[in-house]
């Protein structure tokens, strides 16, 4: 009401030369338009290397299938290893969950610690009104944008060699998203409590991320493992990530399941979100 | 009067300032580096035993005998320990030679390292040594745990070692060669894909005959395939004529590789 009131109280205005558009934006008013301003960075970004990006999100997961689902699967025999599924078939939803982890988890290492410590976008960017928190929504948003663009060109290329087996699949890739979060939140977390590289993000990757996406279910059925292993896969968000995808891509999801499963890959994204937003805001404002 | 090979000889063949025969400290100053990452050191044996672990054991109930190089069936484990072992060296030398290298250059410490006597040449040979040399103990490491599951005997074990010590070299040059053409961080997974393509491919996980045809020539050229062909030719006691072939192929890809990349580092850091 009041915004009708003055423009009708200020005379009609000349028709004036349209003003040159300036490249400054407005500042965000909400949380969710300075997340945007972020997201709109990063993408700025990903158009210049959107190739070298490509091809190891689209191209790595692709070979994977053709070498281990497509010739190494022709020596498997479909069973309840497999849900009754060539093995090929089998693998696809693994390989998108895997993938997935992996997009995300590499989003969120490098990247982040370039922006707190090596070109220092970061602090650039919160003094603006930009907020640390914003930096970490818009990051989060990033990897989930991410992530979804390479697992439905994956998808694609793996419908076209025929081994998708029907529309359940496009449940999965949101399964793979979630599992994909769940992970690189709380690695968010800990990149950002990090005051140099040192042997951080090999160590994380050798006997956290690498050991979880061979082993959790992903090339083969966790009851495969000797039986004390079994439980460190149960405790892995990726064996949940894996058993969702599978339930949404072959059948057999029901409440049970689908309750456990996501409650508890929202639960390590809740638990790494809230960490993650300590973290950035004590680094970046104090 | 006879030739006598002499170091005056050497620098007459070679552009001035290019060698100074001190490669040696640039490895002294890579282990001094080495002792203060030791836990990024020491990571990297773990990676291929996971491999061999997941991939041998895990799959290898699913998979059942394979028909080895010898036309005998063999359990999946035994047939994919080799593979992994060249597997391994060839991760092992690539790391130094390409990610850190391309880190050094991007850093100007190869600009520092040529204001003191030390050339091209020298870095070139110092980095490859200290490639050989990590490589060397993580191809050591994996050959302790096949010869304590007896996946391997004592002798082919050693012998597998100076096999793994020609594969890091082949892929240490190939490496630093390829790290002259990359412009940027980005451009580093062009080498990730063309590891993980051999790597899927060379036979690492089932025999060639899984291939057509056409397929199986175009694979028998990836070097890694060779690598992997030695090693389960001395694993497995198939050593023969082909042999030959494979270590002729590795020596003589690390030959130009060296050449190539000493000739265009030289180019980069001079100019």
């Amino acid at each position: 009401m009041l915004d009708t009131a003055s423009t009708a109280s200020t005379p009609p205005a000349a028709p004036a030369a349209p003003a040159p558009p300036t490249p400054w934006q407005p500042a965000p008013q909400t949380s969710w338009q300075a997340a945007r301003c972020v997201l709109g960075n990063l993408w700025i970004r990903h158009r210049v290397t959107w190739r070298s990006t490509f091809i190891s999100s689209v191209l790595q997961p692709t070979l994977y299938l053709l070498a281990l689902g497509l010739t190494l699967g022709a020596h498997i025999r479909p069973g309840p290893n497999t849900w009754g599924q060539p093995y090929a078939v089998y693998l696809v939803p693994g390989i998108l969950v895997t993938r997935a982890v992996q997009n995300a988890v590499g989003e969120s290492t490098y990247p982040l610690l370039d922006g707190f410590r090596w070109t220092r976008t970061y602090w650039a960017a919160v003094s603006s009104p930009l907020e640390p928190v914003d930096l970490l929504n818009g990051q989060v948003l990033w990897v989930a944008v991410q992530v979804l663009e390479s697992a439905v060109a994956f998808l694609v290329i793996a419908a076209v060699f025929g081994v998708v087996t029907g529309p359940g699949v496009v449940l999965s890739l949101f399964f793979a998203m979630l599992t994909g979060l769940a992970v690189a939140v709380p690695v968010m977390a800990f990149v950002a409590s990090l005051e140099r590289e040192g042997p951080w993000f090999t160590v994380l990757s050798r006997f956290v991320i690498l050991p979880m996406t061979l082993a959790a279910g992903t090339y083969f059925p966790v009851s495969q493992l000797p039986g004390w292993l079994q439980p460190v896969a149960w405790v892995t968000p990726v064996w949940h990530g894996n058993e969702l995808a599978r339930e949404a891509a072959f059948g057999g999801l029901n409440v049970a399941t689908l309750s456990v499963h996501t409650g508890y890959l929202l639960l390590f994204l809740a638990a790494g979100y809230a960490m993650a937003r300590r973290r950035f805001t004590r680094r970046l404002r104090f | 009067m006879p030739v006598v090979e002499s170091p005056l000889t050497l620098s007459a063949v070679l552009p001035p300032g290019i060698y100074a025969r001190r490669a040696r400290a640039l490895i002294g100053r890579s282990a001094m580096v080495g002792r203060h990452i030791w836990l990024l050191i020491a990571s990297g044996f773990v990676e291929p035993l996971l491999f061999l672990a997941v991939f041998g054991a895990g799959f290898g109930t699913m998979i059942g005998p394979v028909t080895g190089p010898d036309h005998h069936p063999m359990r999946y484990i035994t047939f994919v320990a080799p593979a992994l072992l060249a597997v391994s060296a060839m991760n092992g030398a690539l790391h130094d030679a390409t990610f850190n290298v391309f880190g050094k250059l991007r850093s100007k410490f190869y600009d520092t390292v040529l204001s003191t006597p030390l050339g091209t040449l020298d870095i070139v040979i110092g980095e490859m040594s200290w490639a050989l040399i990590r490589g060397g103990m993580y191809s050591a490491g994996f050959l302790a745990v096949m010869l304590a599951t007896g996946l391997v005997g004592p002798v082919a074990a050693v012998v597998c070692l100076a096999a793994a010590l020609l594969v890091g070299a082949s892929f240490a040059a190939t490496g630093m060669l390829a790290t002259t053409y990359l412009r940027s961080w980005q451009d580093y997974s062009f080498v990730t894909t063309a590891t993980m393509v051999q790597f899927l491919f060379s036979t690492t996980f089932y025999p060639l005959s899984t291939y057509p045809k056409a397929l199986q020539w175009a694979v028998q050229v990836f070097p890694l395939y060779q690598a992997i062909q030695l090693m389960r030719d001395i694993t497995f006691d198939t050593v023969g004529p082909q042999t030959a072939v494979h270590i002729a192929y590795l020596l003589v890809l690390a030959a130009i590789a060296f050449v190539c990349a000493v000739r265009r580092l030289h180019r980069k850091l001079i100019s």
